[in-house]
């Protein structure tokens, strides 16, 4: 399935400044394991040390959350966009 | 102060009928709803990028009772976004000039000033005052204490974050919905995220976001509207796009869902990984040179090798004529280093320098050292002619 992976600005930096990145995946964990192996820096920003998402790092199908479908198990339809959505506290100084 | 209007929260007078006469002649708001903004009592939680548009509608929307906690003076960087203060009020603190700007715009509100950091010993103590809390803070440790305190007290948490030209709103703590915790369980570790000083922000998006802040929590007083309950709202202002994102209630949240397990505050530091208040989780075996130090060995005539891993941009800024290899590019060009040569790495603060000097220590280079404080100290201690920014 050809799917869109948008790319949140603080991880740009290590997806080659990419704002996105289209792909062929048929579920969540492929989707994010071809973008891991295009991005290799990418990986430790998402995954921790277990192998696991990390729990500051949302994934989300269209505008659903992934922990509320299969996880990373979730299937993909031709067309999906996948986001990512980390935690980010800017607000003042 | 002129207390008559805020002595008599049930009725406007002449002066406040004619202030908000816009508001008035809207069915949505009316008499009705402007004298429950007049009895509303919202807290904000900073007074910076995204407290200065949300001070600053909230009180010419003529909400009675404004709180507001921050600890800050106003510097030059502040201006280019914190459109509560002027350059005048620079190096005053910020709570003396919001409250100034602020009466200033609405002599008719009660203004509470906290100069201080909103703790877990204190969070409770001042929440407990007010119907709502805007959420402006700019650092995690807060954003969990104000969330946990929000949801302790029963109290709706309107909650907006910014980085570069991204932002994100929601509103937490409200009955029934989610919290600050289903959408994200834990904080990054210190490091992981770039802060928004290392990060920079368009000045435009804290205005926007703390708008989107100052609306929610208007429209939450006026009981009027769907409020930004279970959606996450994300805007990327570089595409100006809107997106929404579903957001449920966490079941095994652990300071709302099912089986809490967090029922008073805690220690928000710790959580965070953070120890002390400067998030510089820095090993101690990073060798550094000090400015001085590095300007006497260079006017010797001494061979260093000066490595700038800021970013291109930054570079026009200002530099010190050193070899521009950003941090993230390192890894891949770090060939184009001579490890038997001395090197001085540096950035603006010396953190950024501090990983490379790390990464470059792991990859075999010894006579290297981290520039104390970067080029922020190069310009206080040894060229003032080199800008700060």
């Amino acid at each position: 399935m050809g799917v869109k992976v948008i790319i949140p600005t603080p991880l740009r930096q290590f997806a080659g400044k990419r704002e996105s990145v289209d792909l062929e995946a048929n579920t969540v964990a492929e989707a994010l394991g071809s973008l891991t192996s295009q991005f290799g820096e990418l990986k430790k920003h998402l995954y921790s040390d277990d192998g696991r998402l990390r729990s500051f790092v949302n994934v989300y199908v269209n505008d659903e959350d992934i922990r509320y479908l299969q996880k990373e198990k979730t299937t993909l339809q031709q067309g999906d966009t996948i986001s990512i959505v980390p935690s980010i506290a800017g607000g003042t100084e | 102060m002129k207390e008559s209007s805020a002595n008599n929260p049930a009725a406007l007078s002449k002066e406040e009928v004619l202030r908000y006469s816009r508001h008035l002649i809207m069915p949505e708001v009316g008499m009705e709803g402007q004298l429950k903004l007049k009895k509303a009592k919202v807290l904000l939680v900073g007074a910076g990028g995204l407290g200065a548009p949300l001070g600053l509608y909230l009180a010419a929307a003529g909400v009675g009772r404004l709180g507001i906690i921050d600890f800050d003076a106003v510097d030059f960087t502040n201006l280019q976004r914190q459109v509560t203060f002027g350059t005048s009020d620079v190096g005053r603190k910020k709570l003396e000039a919001a409250r100034e700007r602020l009466s200033n715009l609405n002599p008719e509100i009660q203004i509470d000033a906290y100069e201080t950091r909103l703790t877990s010993e204190n969070a409770l103590d001042i929440v407990r005052e007010y119907d709502i809390v805007a959420d402006g803070t700019d650092n995690f440790p807060t954003r969990y204490l104000v969330n946990d305190a929000c949801v302790l007290l029963g109290k709706p948490n309107v909650y907006g974050s910014i980085f570069r030209f991204e932002g994100q709103a929601s509103i937490f703590g409200y009955p029934g919905g989610p919290c600050y915790r289903c959408l994200y369980p834990e904080p990054p570790p210190p490091g992981l995220v770039p802060s928004c000083a290392e990060g920079g922000v368009l000045g435009v998006l804290p205005g926007i976001i703390g708008c989107i802040q100052a609306m929610e929590t208007l429209k939450l007083i006026l009981g009027n509207g769907e409020p930004l309950v279970g959606r996450l709202l994300l805007f990327d202002a570089l595409r100006m796009r809107f997106r929404e994102m579903k957001l449920r209630k966490n079941l095994e949240c652990l300071v709302c869902g099912e089986h809490r397990t967090i029922t008073k505050l805690i220690d928000y530091a710790e959580f965070c990984g953070i120890r002390g208040e400067e998030v510089e989780a820095k090993p101690l075996d990073i060798p550094e040179i000090t400015p001085r130090d590095l300007k006497a060995r260079l006017d010797r005539g001494d061979d260093i090798y000066i490595l700038d891993v800021r970013e291109p941009h930054e570079y026009q800024i200002c530099n010190l004529r050193g070899h521009l290899i950003p941090l993230g590019d390192l890894p891949r060009r770090v060939s184009e280093l001579d490890s038997s040569r001395e090197i001085v790495a540096h950035c603006r603060s010396g953190k950024r320098s501090g990983e490379a000097v790390q990464f470059l220590q792991k990859a075999g280079f010894h006579k290297i050292w981290n520039l104390k404080g970067g080029i922020l100290a190069w310009s206080d201690e040894v060229d003032p002619s080199v800008p700060k920014y």
